[in-house]
């Protein structure tokens, strides 16, 4: 049918580097993801709480995220900070961006899952005598957890399959280091076939021990 | 020494021509592969809400992979992959045919939960009222389901014509790839980026704050 040899002794060969590479995409991700919830939490906070310049500047950020596409947000700050002599490491880079993106995104669903929950709940529980951190941390954010509990998962898929762009600012992560090899023996096709097999299987690894945890997590 | 060769030369007014071309282009695919991916998807979807057991046994994992491989990784592979098999295509429409799938893969699930968000028992009702298995789609699941998926539609539309600058890796030159060619010869990335980011946002936030703003009409 065509005339293409293919050769997968070496990707096999260098799949132990492929797997290593993969690691340190989780890490990248795993790392965006928490700073993303903890600025996305803050950013969240600040739309809904506050006014004058936090609002404007959260509103800004979670905009900016969202409606502009995630590579050019990383060849931001890679090259556009360039332009005031701040020079980050490709790490730096794909970090910065995938958090960018991450706390936007999130900003919203934890908007969303705030404003889910009626007011009336906090003036309740502080009725009933408890102050005003109890009521968030027994009352509201169990209940916001619950709701942006997926949202989050979804996020941490993306995070991954977004962290695939390090490749264009030379970042060597899973396909930073797949289009090494790739260039290096130029068995391309073989190369990316086996990485993509690798992304699928963190994605369903990812969704699926999250699938286990909701089911411990939300018994009641 | 007398510097008789430059290599950079500043950002001039022809280059806004360049960069308006090129942001055209990304119009171009997007619209295509959106409009494209629109139409199949929504066959793909209604295709899993009939299929029951079988479409969820071939069409549903074949989908899932689309949305689990980071569409880097699934623009190289395409692109390597097409000649193989004796198709010589050129970035564009290897670009467009994945963006296209892509979409397809995102706007099948869309679509389902249109379908499903039509109750059984209206849907029974429109059989009863005596029309035919066609009618009732065309005339009662189309505008009411696809009014319950309308913003998660335009979500997934703006989220592929901001994944367009992707099509970049395969030499197609879109926006962003022109900015980075403008910023390899004028040496101002901040400028260009800045436009080119500008582009991005005014396309993607009024059409998402009008999707919001239908959706919060619809909901009332």
């Amino acid at each position: 049918m065509f005339d293409y040899n293919f050769h997968w002794r070496p990707v096999m060969k260098s799949l132990p580097d492929l797997l290593e590479a993969a690691s340190l995409t989780l890490q990248v991700a795993v790392l965006a993801m928490v700073l993303g919830i903890v600025i996305g939490l803050c950013l969240a906070l600040a739309r809904l709480h506050l006014k004058g310049p936090v609002y404007w500047f959260a509103t800004a950020w979670v905009e900016l995220a969202r409606n502009t596409p995630a590579l050019f947000q990383l060849f931001f700050f890679g090259f556009g900070l360039g332009a005031f002599g701040l020079h980050l490491s490709p790490y730096l880079i794909v970090l910065a961006g995938l958090t960018f993106n991450c706390a936007g995104y999130l900003a919203e669903n934890f908007r969303g899952g705030f404003k889910a929950v009626p007011e009336t709940q906090i003036r309740a529980s502080r009725s009933l005598g408890m102050t005003p951190w109890q009521a968030y941390s027994r009352v509201v954010i169990p209940q916001v957890f619950r709701i942006v509990y997926h949202p989050i998962t979804n996020q941490m898929v993306w995070a991954v399959l977004m962290s695939s762009l390090g490749m264009l600012v030379g970042f060597r992560e899973l396909s930073g280091e797949t289009q090494f090899f790739a260039s290096r023996t130029f068995r391309i096709f073989e190369y990316f076939a086996v990485t993509a097999v690798i992304y699928y299987a963190i994605v369903k690894v990812i969704l699926l021990s999250s699938r286990l945890m909701a089911a411990r997590l939300f018994r009641y | 020494m007398e510097p008789t060769l430059k290599f950079f030369s500043g950002f001039a007014p022809n280059d806004l021509w360049f960069m308006g071309e090129a942001a055209l282009r990304t119009l171009w695919i997007s619209v295509l592969s959106i409009s494209l991916g629109t139409v199949l998807g929504t066959l793909f979807g209604w295709m899993l809400y009939e299929g029951r057991r079988a479409a969820t046994l071939t069409l549903a994992p074949v989908l899932d992979v689309f949305r689990s491989v980071p569409l880097i990784i699934q623009l190289v592979l395409f692109y390597n992959f097409a000649p193989i098999v004796g198709l010589n295509l050129d970035p564009f429409a290897s670009g467009t045919v994945i963006l296209t799938v892509y979409t397809a893969a995102l706007v099948a699930n869309v679509a389902r939960g249109g379908i499903e968000a039509v109750g059984a028992p209206m849907r029974r009702a429109a059989r009863s009222l005596g029309l035919s298995y066609w009618q009732d789609l065309r005339h009662v699941v189309l505008p009411i389901g696809g009014r319950a998926v309308f913003p998660s539609w335009v979500g997934v539309a703006l989220g592929v014509m901001k994944d367009s600058a992707l099509v970049s890796v395969l030499g197609y030159v879109e926006l962003l790839k022109a900015s980075q060619i403008l910023i390899t010869r004028t040496q101002e990335p901040f400028l260009i980026l800045a436009l080119a980011g500008a582009f991005y946002f005014a396309l993607s936030y009024p059409v998402s704050r009008y999707a919001t703003h239908l959706e919060n009409r619809w909901a009332q």
